[in-house]
């Protein structure tokens, strides 16, 4: 029973990582009708954003020799010389603070690949979108590659969340019967809340009704005098955000290096068409269930009875579905049904 | 059986033999006249002309493509392994087993069609690709790779002679296939396959092919299944991918998991669409150009660019340092995506429709677009 609630727990953060992503592509494709694959090197900016937040407000500088002392103390973060303890207590909650410095840019980012570039390409083949978005993000994880090299660069969580969490005892269990790393349990929660923002945007806002009602019919709406490009726009810059805020809080799971990107898009590709193309609850369904059946692949007494099965379930269910359920688990009738 | 090759055909296969078999010459002055690069022009362009066949032809976008060059690597390095060194078993099992497994992926797959496609094929090259580094080791070797080892067993060979000291080559009856010889293997096989592809572009198979790139829907209502010429698109081309797999066995003998990565399968496309989706010579002009940059592009660096803009001043020439510096070396890969993106945007007929463009601008055609009807973009497969 214990080993079952542990492999969920450790598929929930991956899956959320999967569902942030796919619900990102998913909006993308559902709005713009564009295949993304740059949408992966979006998840990567983000977690470098964390990082270069992190190298800015740790730039080390050489404190003055003071009276009488032999050598020069250490080199300390310059925020921490700067502003003493409340600067040591921002170095520590970097990589959370940092989502404030990835909202603007990956905004930014996002509007200016749509507007520079992918509006382009509404009209041609998806296999030109494909291959063009492909392209882009070939550069921008070379130009990442440029400036930050090419290991991964570890980042810390804030220390209070070092630990592990004792699950069980909340439910009155026996202690220490199910733990789990803090930091993983934040990412889920935190992925649930950008979920439900998205889905609450969509839902009860105006600006978010005439959204939806341009992914049903978008000539209608166009009709109407309502300028639904400027909105796909906009949804195109939130599908950034989204994806970076979901590299950003990432970061101190899986240190993050250039091709970061790369590995996550295949797999999310793939959990969005197993959730139905063009479905927003398919999407994350999808991208919990997919993490989940992952890290129950990887249990030592599965693996036993089938041996590798943890390397290709994710993409042996994706064959399945797409083989048998050509819409997806819950992909609307005559969307890309082909 | 050459009934429907017409006598221009017949001059460019002669002339495509011609120049290829005299690059060794006619290369050198580019840098490129040594067996080892030459030999990379051979085995890239047999894999994009092959991986042509099926995007260019039908417009299926297939992104596993490498997983077929692998299967090829693999049962090559086995044939060295167990059998022979004679290169000539290693290419048949290479194009065999490519082959085989190219219908089992392919009748799965072509269920689905655009988007879908692509992603299935994704799904199995990198289901292949994992597969090879974790259960299949004893297969694959993994990590490392399969290599030729002193406890090979090599049953024929060693049934005849008794083996030399340390590793042997791989041979053609006698023939080692390194350096020059090596590369005239892979040419013959190159202008074998061009010839091939040739007939296949001719072929009412091939106005098959393409009718279902432009409308499947009307071929089917029409009365034709599609599917049976669809399959066979994509068996022939993973058969050439294995063939490519197997040349690079042939040329070096081992092979590692990394060249079914997605990455390689991205390669290939990059390849074709840079010298022309659909076109006889595009592809294997897109491997040739892309491969040629690529070795000339890795191999600068920091001291030789501040040798070419030695003749700046200082503050000018660092940064003309740093900017190119960008570009090659380390950067090659920034600099192939720049220009993949460019020619996607602004020229989707690759190299190809560039120089009929030049072409027309020179007064030789009569108007835009005259005779190439297959530079047209690609088209998804409906």
């Amino acid at each position: 029973m214990d080993a079952i609630i542990i492999q969920i727990l450790n598929g929930l953060d991956k899956g959320a990582a999967y569902a942030l992503i796919a619900l990102g592509l998913t909006l993308v494709f559902g709005t713009l009708g564009v295949v993304n694959f740059a949408h992966g090197a979006l998840f990567m900016l983000g977690a470098f954003c964390a990082v270069t937040f992190n190298k800015i407000i740790t730039w080390p500088i050489q404190p003055p020799k003071a009276e009488g002392q032999l050598f020069a103390p250490p080199a300390k973060p310059w925020f921490e010389y700067a502003f003493g303890d409340l600067g040591a207590s921002i170095i520590n909650w970097s990589v959370p603070i940092s989502i404030l410095l990835a909202i603007p840019v990956m905004l930014l980012i996002g509007l200016a690949m749509e507007r520079g570039l992918i509006r382009h390409f509404y009209k041609r083949a998806h296999a030109d979108q494909i291959l063009v978005t492909f392209g882009l993000a070939i550069v921008l994880q070379e130009i990442v590659k440029k400036f930050f090299g090419a290991n991964p660069l570890p980042q810390n969580a804030p220390a209070m969340f070092n630990g592990t969490a004792d699950i069980a005892s909340w439910f009155g269990l026996t202690d220490m019967f199910i733990v789990y790393p803090w930091w993983r349990l934040i990412y889920f929660l935190f992925s649930l809340l950008v979920i439900g923002a998205v889905f609450a945007f969509l839902q009860f806002t105006t600006y978010g009704m005439v959204v939806r009602a341009g992914m049903r019919d978008r000539e209608t709406v166009g009709l109407l005098g309502i300028n639904i490009e400027r909105r796909f726009t906009v949804v195109f810059g939130i599908a950034s955000v989204v994806a970076g805020l979901a590299g950003v809080m990432y970061t101190p799971i899986l240190p993050p290096d250039y091709h970061l990107g790369m590995d996550f898009l295949v797999l999310s590709f793939v959990v969005v068409v197993v959730g139905g193309m063009g479905s927003l609850p398919g999407a994350v369904l999808a991208g919990f269930l997919l993490g989940i059946l992952q890290s129950f692949a990887s249990m030592n007494e599965v693996k036993g009875i089938l041996p590798g099965i943890d390397q290709i379930i994710i993409y042996l269910v994706a064959v399945t579905i797409l083989l048998t359920m050509p819409r997806g688990l819950m992909g609307r009738k005559g969307v890309m049904e082909d | 059986m050459f009934g429907n090759l017409s006598r221009n055909d017949w001059l460019l296969v002669l002339g495509f033999a011609i120049v290829v078999l005299v690059s060794p010459w006619t290369l050198t002055p580019f840098g490129a006249g040594y067996p080892a690069l030459l030999q990379k022009f051979c085995i890239f362009g047999i894999f994009a002309m092959g991986f042509n066949i099926l995007f260019g032809l039908t417009g299926y976008l297939s992104f596993g493509h490498a997983a077929f060059l692998g299967v090829g690597s693999y049962a090559a390095v086995w044939s060295f392994k167990l059998f022979t060194m004679n290169v000539i078993p290693a290419v048949i099992f290479g194009v065999l087993f490519a082959g085989i497994f190219a219908v089992v992926i392919g009748f799965v797959s072509l269920r689905r069609s655009g988007i879908y496609f692509s992603i299935l094929t994704l799904a199995f090259a990198q289901m292949s690709y994992n597969l090879a580094y974790s259960v299949l080791t004893p297969i694959t070797n993994g990590e490392t790779g399969l290599q030729l080892t002193l406890q090979d067993p090599r049953i024929i060979d060693n049934a005849f002679i008794t083996p030399g000291e340390g590793l042997p080559q791989t041979d053609l009856f006698g023939i080692p296939m390194n350096g020059y010889p090596g590369f005239y293997f892979c040419a013959v096989a190159l202008i074998i396959c061009f010839f091939l592809t040739l007939r296949i572009f001719r072929s009412p198979f091939g106005m098959m092919l393409r009718a279902i790139k432009s409308n499947q829907n009307r071929m089917r209502y029409t009365g034709f299944n599609t599917r049976p010429y669809l399959l066979t698109a994509f068996i022939i081309s993973g058969m050439y991918a294995g063939l490519a797999g197997s040349l690079m066995a042939v040329t070096d003998p081992l092979a590692g998991a990394e060249r079914m990565q997605w990455t390689a399968s991205g390669e290939v496309v990059l390849m074709t669409i840079l010298g022309g989706v659909g076109t006889l010579i595009g592809p294997i002009l897109g491997a040739g150009v892309i491969k040629y940059f690529e070795n000339i592009f890795s191999s600068f660096n920091d001291r030789i660019l501040e040798q070419l803009f030695s003749f700046l001043p200082d503050a000018a020439r660092e940064v003309a340092v740093w900017f190119t510096g960008l570009f090659v070396g380390e950067g090659w890969h920034l600099t192939l995506g720049v220009v993949f993106m460019l020619i996607v945007i602004f020229l989707p007929g690759g190299i190809m429709e560039g120089l009929q463009r030049i072409y027309n601008r020179l007064g030789g055609g009569s108007g835009p677009g005259a005779g190439a009807p297959d530079t047209a973009a690609a088209q998804p497969a409906e």
